[in-house]
C-alpha cells in the first residue's frame, strides 16, 4: 500500500446507495476501515443535482451543486465516491456548471482535484490491487459508462476483481454498451431504454453468470429491476460488495 | 432544416421503429459489423490518436479563420476556371442549380450522393422544373425506386434487408427476384450506365475542399462519383460551407480517418480530386463546374457554444456506435442528419423548438465521443441542448417541478430525510405484495415499470446503518 496515501477521506455516498443499496455504502466503509483509512461521513450531503443536470435543468442543478459543494468544503479529506457517475458529476460536469461563478467556481476545480470514484481511490491513490476477497461462482464486471468513458478509468475494477481468490470472472458481449439506463432517459424515453436494457439483460443471460458487478448503484438498479421481471436468479453486487469478503491480514 | 413527418411525433416514430421486425434485422447486420470494422481500421493506423487530434486542431484551425479559407478556396477555384456560389439557405441554392439546369437546357441529371442535396430537397426542386433526377449511388438509387428517404448519412438505404431490396427492383425494374446482393449491383448498374453517359448534368456532394488549391475531394467506393462528375456537360457540386481544409496536406489527414471512422477500410476506392472543368487537351470532365457552398445557419453556429459540431466529417460513426441508433433507426430521428450528430447538428441549424425530442433521445453514454474521430464532445452539447430547450419552455411541466421540488429537498438535508422517508414508506407499500418489487408504478414513472420492476427504498437508510455502526463502535472503544 502506498504509504504517503492520505489516512482519512470523506464519503459521497451518493443519494441512490443512501436510499436503495445503503449495505453497498457500508461494504465501502469496511473496506476502507480495514485498509487503515479513517472514513468521514458529512452529514448534510444529499444529492449532487445529476439527474437535474442532465435533463436540463441547470439552475435546480446548480443549487444542489452549491449544497454539496460547501458540505465537502468543510474538510479538506479526499472525497470517495462509490459511483462512476456521480464521480463523473462531481469531477468535469461541476467545473464546467460554475466555470462563471465566482465563489463556486474555484470551489468546483477544488472539489474535483481531491475527488475520487471507490474503485479508482483504491488502485491509484492507495496502490491497493488485491484484496484477496472471496466470491463464489461465475462473475461479470458491467462497466458503466461514466465510469470507463465518462471518468476513463477502465482498469481498476477489472484489477480489483481479477485478483478474487476464487470464483471465475467472465465477459458479458457487449460489456462496454450502456445498459438504457441513463438517469431520467428510463423514463422520458421508456421505449428506447427498454429495447436497450432488453439487449443488456440477453447478453448477460448469455455470459451464464451468477453475478454482475459494477460500480454503480444506479446501472445496477436497472439491470435488476430487468433481471428480477425476467424471473432471473442472477443477482447484482456493487463492487464493494464482493471486496467487503476479504479479511484483513497483513498489509 | 425541414421536418420529414411533421405531423406524427417523435415518440410515435420510435414506437414504430421499435416496432418494426425488418429493420430490427437490417440495423442489427450493418451497424454492428461497421462499428467493427471502425474499430479494426483505426487500430491499423499507427498513432491513430495523434492523427485524432490532429484532425480536431485542423478543424478547429479551419473554422476559426474560415471566412478568410472561404475566400481562397473560391478565389482558387476561379482561377482553375470553376464558379463558385454562396447559397444562404436550401431556398436559395435550389434557385441556383435550377438556374444552371436552365441556362443548360438540362433534362436530366445523375447525382452522386450528397447530404447537402437531402437538407435542401433539391430533387423535389429539380423535378418540379421538368427535370429528371437520377440518383447513382447504389443506396441513394435504393430509396429513389422505394420513395423514401436517407436513414444514415453514409448508408442511407441501411434500414432495409437485402430480401427488401431483391422484391423492390423485382418490383420496379422488372427483373428476377434476386437474392445475391452482387446481382442486385449489377442490374443497378447496368440501367445506371445508360444514365451516365445520357445525362446533361451531374450534381455531386464534396467531402472537403482545399482553399491552397480550389480542389474539391469527393470520397466514394462505387465509381458513380467519378462518372457524375465527369461524364456529363455540367458538373454542380454540393458543399457546406464548413468542410473546407486549408491545404493538401491537411486534406491528407483528413483522409487517413474518413474512410477507415466509416467502413474500416484504409482508403476508400474512389478519392476523386478535382479542381477545375475540363482543361484544353484533356479527354474526359464537364465544360463546366459549379462549387455551391450552402450556409443554411452554419454561420451563425460557428459563433456559438455548438461550433464544434461544424468539425464533423461526416464519416458516420457516431450513428453506427450509438445504442439508441442501432434500436430505432435514422427514420426516427425525423431529420436529415439523425443519430448523434444529427441530435446536435439538427437544433443547432434549425432551432431547439421543433427538435427539443432529439437531444433526449440519448443516455449520454458517451460512444459517440469515442469513436469521433474528431473527438468531437457530442454528450456535452446534447446537455447543452437539453438546457436550451428548458429554457425555451420545452421541459414537459410534471419533470420541470419535480426536478425544482427535488432540488429545493436537497439543497435541506432535514426535508431530503423527510422526503426519502415518504419516498421508503410508499414503495414499501406499492412493493408490499411482490418481496419488495413494485411492478407497475402510477404515469408517468410506468415508463419504468414497463419492462422492469423497481425496488422499494431500503428499510434502514445509509445514515441511519452508518449512525448505528458508529454506535457501536463507540461502545466497543469503551469496552
Amino acid at each position: 500500500m502506498n504509504p504517503n496515501a492520505p489516512r482519512t477521506i470523506q464519503l459521497f455516498v451518493t443519494c441512490l446507495i443512501e436510499t436503495l443499496r445503503p449495505e453497498a455504502g457500508m461494504a465501502v466503509v469496511r473496506v476502507l476501515e480495514s485498509l487503515g483509512i479513517r472514513v468521514e461521513f458529512p452529514r448534510a450531503q444529499t444529492c449532487c443535482g445529476q439527474p437535474a443536470f442532465n435533463a436540463g435543468a441547470w439552475d435546480d442543478a446548480r443549487a444542489m451543486g452549491r449544497h454539496t459543494l460547501d458540505v465537502l468544503a468543510q474538510s479538506d479529506a479526499p472525497i470517495v465516491v462509490p459511483s462512476g457517475s456521480c464521480g463523473d458529476m462531481l469531477v468535469h460536469h461541476y467545473p464546467e456548471l460554475f466555470a462563471a461563478d465566482p465563489k463556486y467556481g474555484p470551489l468546483a476545480e477544488q472539489i474535483a482535484a481531491r475527488t475520487y470514484e471507490f474503485s479508482q481511490f483504491l488502485v491509484e491513490v492507495l496502490g491497493v490491487k488485491n484484496l484477496k476477497a472471496r466470491c463464489a461462482g461465475r462473475l461479470a464486471y458491467h462497466p458503466s459508462c461514466h465510469l470507463s468513458r465518462g471518468m476513463g478509468i477502465s482498469a481498476p475494477p477489472r484489477e480489483l476483481l481479477s485478483n478474487l481468490q476464487d470464483g471465475e470472472l467472465v465477459e458479458i458481449p457487449g460489456a462496454n454498451e450502456c445498459c438504457g439506463f441513463g438517469g431520467l432517459f428510463a423514463i422520458k424515453m421508456g421505449e428506447i431504454s427498454s429495447a436497450m436494457l432488453a439487449r443488456k439483460l440477453d447478453a448477460i443471460e448469455s455470459a451464464k453468470v451468477e453475478t454482475v458487478v459494477g460500480c454503480d448503484v444506479s446501472c445496477l438498479l436497472h439491470l435488476s429491476g430487468g433481471l428480477h421481471r425476467r424471473g432471473s436468479k442472477i443477482e447484482t453486487k456493487h463492487l464493494a460488495e464482493i471486496l467487503d469478503s476479504y479479511v484483513p491480514t497483513n498489509i | 432544416m425541414s421536418q420529414q413527418t411533421s405531423n406524427v411525433t417523435f415518440h410515435e416514430r420510435v414506437e414504430d421503429a421499435l416496432r418494426d421486425q425488418i429493420l430490427h434485422v437490417a440495423l442489427e447486420r450493418t451497424t454492428e459489423r461497421f462499428q467493427r470494422l471502425r474499430v479494426t481500421g483505426m487500430g491499423s493506423l499507427p498513432n491513430a490518436d495523434a492523427v485524432r487530434d490532429r484532425v480536431r486542431l485542423i478543424r478547429a484551425h479551419t473554422l476559426s479563420r474560415l471566412d478568410a479559407y472561404l475566400e481562397q478556396f473560391a478565389a482558387n477555384v476561379e482561377r482553375a476556371g470553376g464558379h463558385v456560389h454562396f447559397a444562404a439557405d436550401a431556398n436559395a441554392l435550389n434557385r441556383i442549380v435550377a438556374d444552371i439546369a436552365r441556362t443548360h437546357d438540362v433534362k436530366s441529371v445523375v447525382k452522386g450522393k450528397s447530404m447537402i442535396s437531402e437538407e435542401a430537397e433539391l430533387n423535389h426542386a429539380l423535378e418540379a422544373q421538368g427535370v429528371r433526377v437520377v440518383e447513382t449511388d447504389l443506396g441513394e438509387y435504393i430509396i429513389q425506386l422505394a420513395g423514401e428517404r436517407p436513414s444514415h448519412i453514409l448508408a442511407p438505404a441501411i434500414h432495409k434487408t437485402k430480401e427488401q431490396v431483391g422484391q423492390l427492383f423485382h418490383e420496379k425494374l422488372g427483373v428476377p427476384v434476386y437474392t445475391e446482393p452482387a446481382e442486385m449491383t449489377a442490374a443497378a448498374r447496368a440501367i445506371l450506365r445508360f444514365e451516365f453517359l445520357n445525362a446533361d448534368m451531374g450534381v455531386s456532394g464534396v467531402n472537403f475542399g482545399v482553399a491552397a488549391t480550389g480542389t474539391i475531394c469527393l470520397v466514394e467506393n462505387e465509381g458513380n462519383g467519378r462518372l457524375t462528375t465527369t461524364a456529363p456537360r455540367v458538373h454542380v457540386a454540393l458543399m457546406g460551407l464548413e468542410r473546407i481544409v486549408p491545404t493538401l496536406d491537411d486534406l491528407s489527414v483528413m483522409l487517413q480517418v474518413l474512410a477507415r471512422s466509416a467502413t474500416g477500410q484504409k482508403s476508400a476506392v474512389y478519392t476523386n480530386l478535382i479542381t477545375g472543368p475540363r482543361r484544353n487537351g484533356e479527354g474526359d470532365g464537364p465544360d463546366e463546374l459549379h462549387i455551391i457552398l450552402l450556409d443554411n445557419g452554419r454561420s451563425r453556429v460557428l459563433g456559438t457554444e455548438f461550433a464544434e459540431i461544424l468539425y464533423c466529417i461526416r464519416c458516420g460513426a457516431c450513428l453506427n456506435a450509438c445504442p439508441v441508433y442501432r434500436e430505432i433507426g435514422g427514420h426516427a430521428y425525423g431529420s436529415v442528419y439523425p443519430g448523434p450528430v444529427g441530435a446536435v447538428l439538427t437544433p443547432a441549424l434549425g432551432g431547439i423548438a421543433p427538435w427539443s425530442d432529439l437531444p433526449q433521445a440519448s443516455s449520454l453514454c458517451g460512444m459517440c465521443r469515442e469513436a469521433c474521430p474528431a473527438r468531437i464532445d457530442i454528450p456535452r452539447m446534447l446537455l447543452l441542448e437539453r438546457d436550451a430547450a428548458t429554457r425555451a419552455g420545452q421541459m414537459p411541466w410534471w419533470l420541470r417541478f419535480g426536478l425544482h421540488a427535488y432540488s429545493v429537498a436537497a439543497t435541506r438535508p432535514a426535508l431530503f430525510g423527510l422526503a426519502a422517508w415518504g419516498a421508503r414508506v410508499g414503495t414499501r407499500i406499492l412493493g408490499a405484495s411482490n418481496q419488495g418489487w413494485i411492478r407497475a408504478l402510477p404515469p408517468p414513472l410506468n415508463a419504468w415499470t414497463q419492462s422492469r420492476d423497481f425496488p422499494a427504498f431500503a428499510n434502514e437508510s445509509f445514515r441511519a446503518q452508518w449512525e448505528k455502526y458508529q454506535g457501536e463502535n463507540q461502545e466497543q472503544k469503551r469496552k
